[in-house]
């Protein structure tokens, strides 16, 4: 049996795109929140100044990036999870059986996760070009396509090895408030991160999130906190360690 | 070469023997029943010769092959059809279908072919293009068991294939699983519904606590009771002396008491009622109801256990509601 299988990684990545096109509701309802935080927080802080904020930018042009980075970390760990729901519906064992390496079945899913994650972020600019957000040049766009499919590999990753250690869905709620909140709040997604006493500041560094959120920015806007290069390889090495050991996990996993 | 080999199978789950020493030989072409009740060690069993557990002790061969180290060589010779629904309801059922012949890697014209097949065995050809979740409990399982023959596996693996299936459904399933075993597959089937067994399969090993306690043909089984089953319910009453007497009479061939049942295994039992109530009246005892039947499986069970398979099951939930309280309260 071939570690990489192809055909699986294609049949695995066709599924989560026929689910995704039949899923409207729960598209929009994932889309929902960051519309929500886009929408609302844009309009309301529109005429305020934030300390630490870059020069001449307003905020609506701070936050959409970040609010994609946003749509990637949510959209791609409920893809990671979403192998909690295979599980809850059984179809995992019927996946678990086919001669297919684990690896393949979760290159497949990262692929399909991915894709679907991107379009989402995808249609979240695009509807912040409506409320006046403007690309710099498109050469930036094509990188933050690149950030968005770096952010969304990551995070499936992380998900999947949740996903791998869990036997139902109950412990959904902690992750949601323990992990991807704080991933969220802490990665500069809607505010500067130097705003933050130190100590919060150093823990920000950490969150592989600020990298996603200052690499999509410095693409989108070409205004960023740290350089492209680095906000690159940090992502990628993260990344690289989220699959690695997302598959180590799935390749464990007993079907009950 | 066997099918199926098992030798010394035992899986252990915290403490708790699940499987316990398990051996038998399975032929090829054999339509053969895990008979036993919820809990009996069935779906373990098959769930380590499936290689989605591992053995804690023993060896398996399933279709020539060692469950330990070719489970791909296995994965790709076996189906299953899961006592638990494993279908992607968002997809439709001919998706279903694609999805499996993909996995299992069959080309694109073999795949059409034997699709279109499977869908007319088990008669959903017009539901083909639907969303499962608007398919009903018999027609999940009818696509369930034609995606598990889609890839023409040697061994085909049916965990209760009719739980939770109204009877008409259930003789359906029935009549789908006999057309397959006309097929070129060894079929192994668990279920814990007596008449299931004993209308379907060629041979049965019946399966208590974990280990096999009979294992022989249907009919073999039933004819080792010799002859029928009367069965007299007295309730709440001291038979000791009545069973003794019961003893002396050479045409009674067995006699067991399980609850307020006495069981007596007699040749041409329905001359010899009369005779027997008019015993017990004359021991004083009042008999509730009398019943006489042909010797089931139930009976065969009941022989090997002591127990009825529904007793069996009541007292096992209770075991496992103690330990789960006990677990609660640590």
């Amino acid at each position: 049996m071939k570690l990489i299988n192809p055909i699986a990684i294609y049949v695995m990545w066709l599924r989560e795109m026929k689910r995704f096109v039949r899923a409207k509701s729960r598209v929009i309802g994932t889309l929902a929140m960051p519309l929500f935080f886009l929408l609302f927080l844009g309009l309301g802080f529109t005429n305020m100044s934030l300390p630490n904020m870059p020069e001449n930018i307003s905020y609506i042009d701070f936050l959409v990036p970040g609010i994609v980075g946003m749509t990637m970390l949510f959209t791609s760990m409920f893809a990671g999870i979403s192998v909690l729901w295979d599980r809850e519906f059984g179809f995992l064992k019927e996946i678990m059986v086919a001669p297919v390496s684990r690896v393949s079945l979760v290159l497949g899913r990262i692929a399909g996760g991915a894709t679907t994650s991107v379009i989402q972020g995808i249609i979240i600019l695009l509807i912040s070009f409506l409320m006046g957000f403007k690309i710099s040049t498109f050469s930036g766009f094509v990188l933050a396509i690149l950030f968005m499919v770096l952010i969304s590999i990551s995070f499936i990753g992380l998900g999947l090895i949740f996903a791998s250690k869990m036997t139902d869905i109950h412990g959904f709620s902690l992750i949601m408030n323990f992990v991807i909140l704080p991933l969220f709040f802490l990665s500069g997604a809607i505010f500067p991160l130097e705003n933050l006493p130190a100590m919060i500041r150093y823990i920000s560094y950490l969150d592989p999130l600020t990298y996603g959120v200052d690499g999509l920015r410095g693409s989108l806007t070409g205004i960023s906190q740290f350089p492209v290069f680095l906000n690159i390889t940090v992502l990628i090495g993260f990344c690289l360690l989220m699959v690695s050991l997302g598959a180590y996990f799935f390749e464990r996993t007993e079907v009950e | 070469m066997y099918a199926i080999g098992i030798e010394n199978l035992t899986k252990k789950f915290n403490g708790f023997i699940a499987v316990n020493q398990v051996s038998l030989n399975v032929e090829e072409g054999e339509l053969f029943g895990l008979l036993g009740p919820n809990g009996a060690g069935k779906t373990t069993t098959i769930k380590m010769l499936s290689t989605l557990l591992n053995p804690t002790s023993g060896y398996a061969e399933v279709a020539g092959f060692n469950i330990l180290t070719q489970k791909d060589e296995i994965r790709n010779s076996i189906g299953i059809v899961f006592q638990d629904p494993a279908l992607d309801i968002k997809l439709t059922g001919r998706e279903n279908l694609e999805f499996h012949s993909m996995m299992y890697n069959l080309g694109r014209e073999f795949r059409e072919k034997r699709i279109k097949e499977v869908l007319e065995l088990v008669e959903l050809t017009s539901k083909a293009n639907v969303l499962v979740e608007n398919y009903s409990g018999g027609m999940k399982r009818r696509l369930e068991i034609a995606r598990g023959l889609i890839h023409r596996p040697k061994v085909l693996f049916l965990d209760e294939p009719t739980l939770g299936l109204d009877a008409q459904t259930r003789r359906h399933i029935w009549d789908y699983i006999k057309k397959l075993s006309e097929e070129d597959v060894t079929i192994i089937l668990t279920t814990h519904y007596m008449e299931e067994a004993d209308y379907l399969c060629d041979r049965v090993a019946i399966i208590d606590f974990g280990k096999i306690v009979a294992l022989d043909t249907p009919k073999n089984l039933k004819d080792s009771l010799g002859g029928d089953v009367i069965s007299l319910e007295i309730p709440d009453q001291n038979s000791v002396d009545f069973e003794k007497e019961l003893r002396n009479y050479g045409w009674i061939k067995g006699i067991s008491k399980h609850d307020s049942f006495i069981d007596l295994k007699v040749e041409n039992a329905d001359k010899r009622i009369p005779e027997i109530i008019f015993l017990a009246r004359k021991f004083g005892i009042n008999v509730e109801s009398v019943n006489l039947r042909k010797p089931s499986l139930e009976d065969v069970f009941l022989q090997f256990t002591g127990k009825t398979i529904r007793e069996r099951e009541t007292s096992q939930n209770e075991t496992r509601r103690e330990m789960v309280r006990r677990r609660m309260g640590r």
